[in-house]
């Protein structure tokens, strides 16, 4: 069987030259979530050119090249598939040590590892969400240290990073929750002990960055300065050369773009207290906060409404037990009531199953009153929007990435089988 | 808040209790009979419940003489199906065999069970009524399972609702002692660096052999001293008992069934070559690789069951979402199910609850039949093909007069996301009702509802780290 998996995945690599990015895909129905919303087209087509969406509409009546390109029918066709939060990748399908990187534990913060540096396109369990229609990853570090490191975006065709990465550092892991007590990383042992050292970590990445920025000031205004024409006598007044940069750190380097908004702190929290705590801390610094796991969300929604706190919500079929024994099947639909913007994910797991499939665990909150149309803009275009790679995908737009995911009948249904994936007008698996 | 709540749930159900004594029909919905080889689907058909047992099964409403003074159930644009059948649960916060050696069959899980747990509820919304709930992982035998029912009773005076004994839900035998199997295990599962335990898996296998043959020895000390006694002579002071080996001569003996742990094909040929030469009834649980294997196992005959037929190698399969997070898991694919019922396997779906929810056991027929099971047989695998691996196939798992009035109403098709589990009755009582606020509140989930009490499993930290399992 895995035999056969690789050898379909070289005969399917093979074929992903530019030429053959161009690619005609006919739905019984498309959906192509512009805007938000389903905009079903029925007997539907979307045209790809050179890895980019050139024309999608009703199959009668949208104009298409008249040229020889390889062609793909499916009942259903959605755009491919973000996972929001996912550690695929860093998480091997063997989970022995030296495929494990999803969690450092050599101590409680290192906000410097780059999920980057991790991650592995190869790994038989990215083959397996390519195959259920999953095109993009938001994927790294999991929760279980204070800040265990950065994440990304990138999409799952097989190999190398490289051209495959959307987005090299999206966000900073951080974890209020007791999976960081007494944590590998000889993390703190009691939830105010773990606030305050989350504290102590961001003010002195609050001194490094005063203390860059001061330099750079200088330096600015050293370099735009011009000594006056016909000046002999040194100008007291001029700015002064400030000399080398202060030396770099890498890990208070990473802090100061979640300081300075660029980097967003994902915080996983799952207590309603825990939170809370995660709220202060976005108050007192000021950095862009992203929700992630948030079992006991529905407890503090008015909270999370008002701060405008995407909500990264746990996989549905999530245990519930430890400090998840609160979480609910209902909560995504609780909160896109409520206003908040909600995605499910599919998580880190230390055992089976070793990846969730986003799509499922949507199915399953779909189907408790999240409902099919925003469950489906949670796996595309939300998350894309979130993210800031909606301009690249999310949606089935002219110029979006050629990038989608067919099945053979409603997405969400437990016997529906993907037909195929699609990225950037290669198909990059056929389905299960 | 959770006492409350057991309060104010149980004012419900002690109203729904009056199927007890009188008659519930349930009719005008389709009815899964799961009689006889398919999944005896009846479009619109009806079941007569009376004390507890199932009066009578037919098509179309009932006839008039046995609808009288009966509770009518209407089940129009609904589906009926028998109670659920759980072969592999780990719900009650069980715990079993513990560190100090890896073979210990003697250890009752019965005696570990938290009746009040709420993972009981959740099964009950999931439609579950008949569970095997085992002890933990780990060892080569981690102890004596035991096979419940979810039986509920309403608030009395003095008790809150719900089971208050582990008594209350056990199934009696025909020897009125409680029910229950053998958990084993193979391959990595039991494999570790601790004392006495195995580091490869012909340790793993000599290790049971061993125990089996001392239990061969120590059951023919017990029959020289019976026959004596029987003769009439002084048999003397009646050998040691030990707990352990008596455990496994009930398996040889074919009391019990052995519900066997194994993922890998070659892990799960030792079974069987233990199973012949041991001569127990087993079960093959999980079996990942069972598809590399199938006709192997198809093939299986074994000792007679009780019916006098080939016992067989039936298979009581999970599927995960995705494979691997352990070596034996690898490659684990949704095929399995419908290649081995291909190859004429028996097979049955479980749980192992907490890995996956109760609440969703259907979920897991419907992704076999997504990868090839036929409908039919996926209905069988949560229902009698699990009975049957329970000795408990003229009891449960179908819709037939005679047998236990366990039962699930469900809002359409069973192997549908979009299906609602709305009711679910054990013996003639309602157990669970969606339009119960306490009881959907169970099923959802939310502040209050979660798991009470974890199981304890020996490896479960090392599991839980991602390690070497």
């Amino acid at each position: 069987m895995r035999l056969l998996t690789a050898f379909a995945a070289l005969f399917v690599s093979s074929a992903a030259t530019p030429q053959d990015a161009d690619l005609l895909v006919y739905g019984e129905v498309v959906y192509t979530m512009e805007g938000g919303e389903l905009n079903a087209i029925e007997d539907g087509v979307v045209y790809i050119e050179d890895g980019v969406i050139q024309a999608v509409g009703p199959a009668d009546g949208t104009q298409i090249p008249k040229k020889a390109m390889e062609t793909r029918r499916a009942a259903v066709v959605v755009p491919g598939l973000i996972d929001p939060r996912s550690t695929a990748g860093l998480t091997g399908i063997y989970n022995q040590p030296q495929d494990q990187d999803i969690i450092e534990t050599s101590k409680p913060i290192q906000p410097e590892l780059r999920a980057l540096d991790a991650y592995n396109g190869r790994d038989e369990l990215v083959g397996f969400l390519r195959a259920k229609g999953v095109t993009t990853l938001h994927t790294g570090h999991a929760a279980g240290e204070a800040m265990s490191g950065q994440l990304f975006v990138v999409k799952t065709r097989e190999g190398s990073v490289g051209e495959s990465v959307l987005v090299e550092t999206s966000a900073v892991s951080a974890t209020l929750a007791p999976s960081a007590l007494n944590s590998g990383g000889k993390g703190p042992g009691t939830r105010a002990k773990l606030a305050m050292i989350l504290r102590d970590e961001l003010i002195d990445a609050q001194e490094y960055k005063a203390k860059v920025d001061a330099w750079q000031a200088k330096k600015d205004a050293f370099d735009a300065h011009t000594p006056a024409e016909g000046e002999s006598e040194p100008d007291e007044s001029a700015p002064k050369d400030p000399g080398d940069p202060p030396s770099r750190n890498l890990r208070l380097e990473a802090l100061a773009s979640v300081l300075s908004g660029d980097v967003p702190l994902l915080v996983t929290a799952n207590r309603a207290q825990d939170i809370d705590t995660a709220l202060r801390l976005a108050d007192e610094f000021g950095f862009t906060l992203w929700l992630d796991s948030g079992a006991e969300a529905y407890l503090v929604a008015e909270e999370l409404r008002a701060a405008g706190v995407p909500v990264f919500l746990h996989p549905t079929m999530a245990r519930p037990w430890g400090d998840m024994q609160n979480m609910s099947w209902t909560t995504a639909g609780r909160l896109a009531d409520a206003g908040l913007t909600v995605m499910t994910q599919s998580g880190y797991e230390g055992y089976v199953p070793k990846v969730r499939v986003v799509l499922f665990e949507a199915a399953i909150a779909a189907v408790n009153g999240w409902g099919f149309e925003r469950a489906l803009a949670g796996l595309t275009i939300t998350p894309a929007r979130v993210l800031g790679i909606d301009d690249r995908v999310g949606s089935i737009e002219i110029g979006k990435d050629g990038d989608l995911a067919l099945y053979d009948g409603d997405p969400f249904e437990y016997t529906t089988r993907c037909v195929g994936t699609v990225i950037e007008g290669v198909v990059v698996s056929d389905g299960e | 808040m959770r006492r409350w709540m057991m309060a104010a749930l149980c004012l419900c159900l002690g109203a729904d209790a009056s199927g007890q004594n009188g008659r519930v029909l349930f009719e005008g919905g389709t009815v899964f009979t799961v009689a006889g080889e398919g999944a005896g689907e009846i479009e619109r058909g009806h079941v007569l419940v009376r004390g507890g047992v199932i009066e009578a099964v037919g098509e179309g409403d009932a006839p008039e003489e046995l609808r009288e003074g009966a509770t009518v159930v209407d089940c129009s644009g609904k589906t009926l199906m028998p109670g659920m059948v759980d072969t592999h649960s780990h719900l009650g916060g069980i715990g079993g065999a513990d560190g100090t050696g890896p073979i210990q069959p003697g250890v009752r899980v019965m005696d570990s069970i938290n009746v009040r747990s709420s993972g009981f509820r959740r099964a009950l919304a999931g439609g579950l009524t008949t569970l095997n709930i085992m002890p933990g992982s780990g060892h080569l035998s981690s102890g004596r399972t035991i096979y419940v029912k979810l039986r509920f009773f309403p608030e009395t005076e003095t008790q809150p609702a719900g089971p208050r004994t582990i008594r209350d839900v056990f199934i009696l035998g025909d020897d009125r002692r409680p029910m229950g199997g053998l958990k084993m295990a193979n391959g990595t599962n039991s494999i570790r660096d601790s004392a006495g335990f195995p580091g490869t898996r012909a340790k793993s296998a000599f290790l049971v052999r061993e125990q089996f043959i001392k239990a061969q020895e120590y059951a023919a000390k017990w029959d020289a001293w019976n026959a004596k006694a029987e003769e009439g002579d002084d048999p003397g002071a009646p050998p040691a008992r030990d707990l352990h080996l008596e455990t496994f001569v009930d398996a040889m003996n074919g009391d019990i069934v052995v519900h066997h742990h194994t993922h890998r094909h070659d892990d799960i040929i030792t079974v069987l070559r233990l199973a012949e030469e041991f001569g127990f009834r087993v079960v093959l649980h999980h079996v990942s690789e069972a598809w590399k294997v199938a006709d192997e196992i198809a093939s299986f005959e074994g000792v007679p069951g009780p019916d006098g037929e080939p016992w067989g190698a039936p298979c009581s399969v999970i599927l995960v979402d995705s494979p691997g997070g352990k070596l034996e898991a690898i490659d684990l694919i949704y095929e399995t199910g419908g290649v081995l019922e291909k190859a004429g396997a028996r097979v049955a779906m479980h749980t192992d609850d907490w890995i996956t929810d109760s609440r969703l056991f259907n979920r897991m027929a419907a992704l076999a039949v997504r990868a090839g099971m036929s409908r039919e047989a996926a209905i069988r695998s949560l229902t009698i093909e699990g009975a049957r691996m329970l000795d408990l196939a003229d009891r449960v798992g179908s819709l037939e007069a005679g047998k236990d009035a366990d039962l699930v109403v469900m809002s359409g098709d069973p192997l549908s996301v979009y299906t609602k589990i709305e009711q679910t009755w054990v013996e003639g009582v309602k157990v669970f009702d969606r339009s119960d606020p306490e009881d959907l509140f169970y099923a959802q989930g939310g502040y209050g509802a979660g798991q009470d009490i974890d199981p304890y499993f020996c490896c479960y930290d090392h599991l839980m780290k991602g390690g070497a399992q």
